[in-house]
């Protein structure tokens, strides 16, 4: 079997008359932590709905373990989701029901396992990120962290094979930032699984990735290791990683020279 | 110039009419598949719990007041005639052909359908659907069909209460109160409904009505845009846009059914 996971191909994708993607190639490793980084609205969580078959693309095309996402038919894409899992930036728990049964929910949906076996797994992942002791409560009783991470323990819960992220740190304090970063990269080591994150914290992801795609202007405008992206000539990707306010990406939105718009006025 | 906008208006007709063929297609797929009914029957049963037990309330207290109303405002017409005998069949007859299967239509977008796009809106809003979609099960499926087909199991039952209350509430008023004499109120009654032509076409009509409500207030809440606004215009369409429906089909049945 071939060392790719995901392989997108020369992907185009607009939404209405905006153009998101313009002919981008991007591959994921089998068993590594391959990360996308770029700034808010290049549609990073659009990427991740491509892969996952919610949205299909305009051209180009996306392989999932060699076979094409937007070419399966609607059964085919059902089953394949199956070893695919995503941890949504809200978590979107089922607000009706507790921790444990969002937990359950993959399992008991797709397997006829006894009770007593859905209760061990459960309690199983819930322990994996912590949060055994809060598998009675109900979502909206959970802080933005245990929320991720409970949205965590379901995503893994039917030992996927690929699991993506949406925007992991957003939002969070600085500890549970930092058990999200470990749950991340212990997960992936200890169950084997390939893990795509998308954000565009650049500590926390420089930190876990084992590569990076820096997304910027509808195309991949870097890649390479946290290592080799540190060490990229072209200013965009410099600019972004330093975080400054002004160059490549210009700090005013494209706009008539200020004083012309003054001189209107009078 | 002009043949360029015609065109693109004839292309977006035409997407938007394939848009909704699509959905209605996805959604009969849904709800008229083969069901599960390990999985399935739990669910429909809650269902049947939220959207109509908890809506028997309303029915109940509404039925019996517009029977009473229809209990006075016949008395006072028909005692005029000194046909006041004929108070019972005048309040079966406009409960079980009119007001019944209609009143309970409109009070069931308000109280149900209103609260199922909302809930469904919401869903939408907080990724629920989409992590469920991500999750290999169909939102459809595990959403929309057991709340579906709750609804038009329920609504018929709701409008059968809703009308044999309504002829209490006439009772209460025209006999126990005005003093028409009890056994003229029931027998006239008997005498004058028809099984067939005003029992059966009263809950055909609530039938159809379940349909258009449900169909009404699932497709608005899977389809509202996923914010507050969005969620808020798609409530205030579901309870204009099926009680508009409901009054329509309404005139239509009536024509099909009495109108011969």
């Amino acid at each position: 079997m071939s060392d790719l996971m995901v392989d997108i191909q020369n992907l185009t994708f607009s939404r209405g008359d905006r153009l998101i993607y313009d002919g981008m190639s991007m591959r994921v490793k089998r068993g590594q932590v391959t990360a996308i980084m770029g700034p808010s609205g290049i549609g990073k969580t659009t990427l991740l709905k491509l892969i996952g078959g919610q949205l299909k693309p305009d051209q180009g095309d996306i392989l999932f373990q060699g076979r094409s996402i937007p070419k399966m038919s609607r059964a085919e894409l059902y089953q394949t989701r199956k070893s695919m899992s995503m941890l949504f930036q809200s978590g979107a728990l089922f607000s009706e029901l507790s921790v444990f049964d969002n937990v359950a929910f993959p399992i008991r949906e797709h397997t006829k396992l006894p009770e007593s076996l859905i209760r061990t797994m459960v309690l199983m992942k819930l322990e994996a990120v912590g949060l055994r002791g809060a598998r009675d409560l109900m979502p909206s009783e959970l802080s933005g962290g245990m929320a991720r991470r409970a949205a965590l323990a379901r995503a893994i819960a039917l030992d996927p094979e690929l699991i993506m992220y949406d925007e992991p740190f957003a939002g969070q304090d600085p500890i549970s930032m930092g058990i999200v970063v470990k749950l991340i990269r212990e997960l992936n080591n200890a169950l084997g699984l390939t893990s795509i994150v998308v954000s565009h914290d650049v500590a926390e992801v420089m930190s876990i990735a084992d590569y990076v795609y820096l997304v910027a202007e509808k195309r991949v405008i870097g890649e390479g290791t946290p290592e080799q992206l540190r060490q990229h000539e072209s200013p965009l990707v410099q600019q972004f990683l330093k975080g400054e306010a002004d160059g490549a990406v210009p700090f005013h939105y494209k706009a008539a020279p200020y004083a012309d718009e003054l001189m209107e006025l009078l | 110039m002009l043949l360029d906008r015609v065109q693109r208006l004839g292309a977006t007709t035409l997407q938007s009419i394939a848009g909704l063929g699509k959905a209605a297609l996805m959604l009969a797929g849904a709800v008229f598949g083969k069901p599960n009914v390990r999985k399935g029957l739990p669910l429909l049963i809650k269902q049947l719990y939220v959207v109509g037990v908890l809506s028997l309330l309303i029915i109940l207290v509404s039925g019996l007041f517009i029977g009473m109303v229809l209990g006075l405002q016949g008395y006072t017409v028909l005692v005029k005639f000194g046909a006041e005998g004929m108070l019972g069949p005048l309040v079966a007859l406009s409960l079980l052909r009119e007001l019944g299967p209609v009143v309970t239509a409109l009070l069931f977008a308000g109280r149900a359908g209103s609260a199922l796009t909302a809930e469904i809106g919401l869903m939408k809003a907080t990724e629920q659907l989409s992590s469920m979609e991500m999750m290999a099960v169909d939102p459809l499926r595990r959403i929309i069909a057991p709340r579906f087909w709750a609804g038009v199991i329920s609504m018929p039952l709701l409008a059968i209460i809703f009308t044999a209350v309504g002829i209490l509430g006439g009772h209460l008023v025209g006999v126990d109160w005005l003093g028409v004499d009890a056994g003229s109120y029931w027998s006239s009654m008997q005498a004058n409904v028809d099984l067939h032509q005003d029992v059966f076409n009263g809950i055909i009509k609530s039938i159809v009505f379940a349909f258009v409500v449900m169909a009404i207030a699932l497709h608005k809440g899977f389809d509202a845009v996923p914010t507050s606004e969005g969620i808020a215009k798609a409530t205030t369409e579901t309870v204009v846009t099926a009680s508009l429906a409901v009054l329509a089909f309404d005139f239509v049945l009536t024509a099909l059914m009495f109108g011969g």
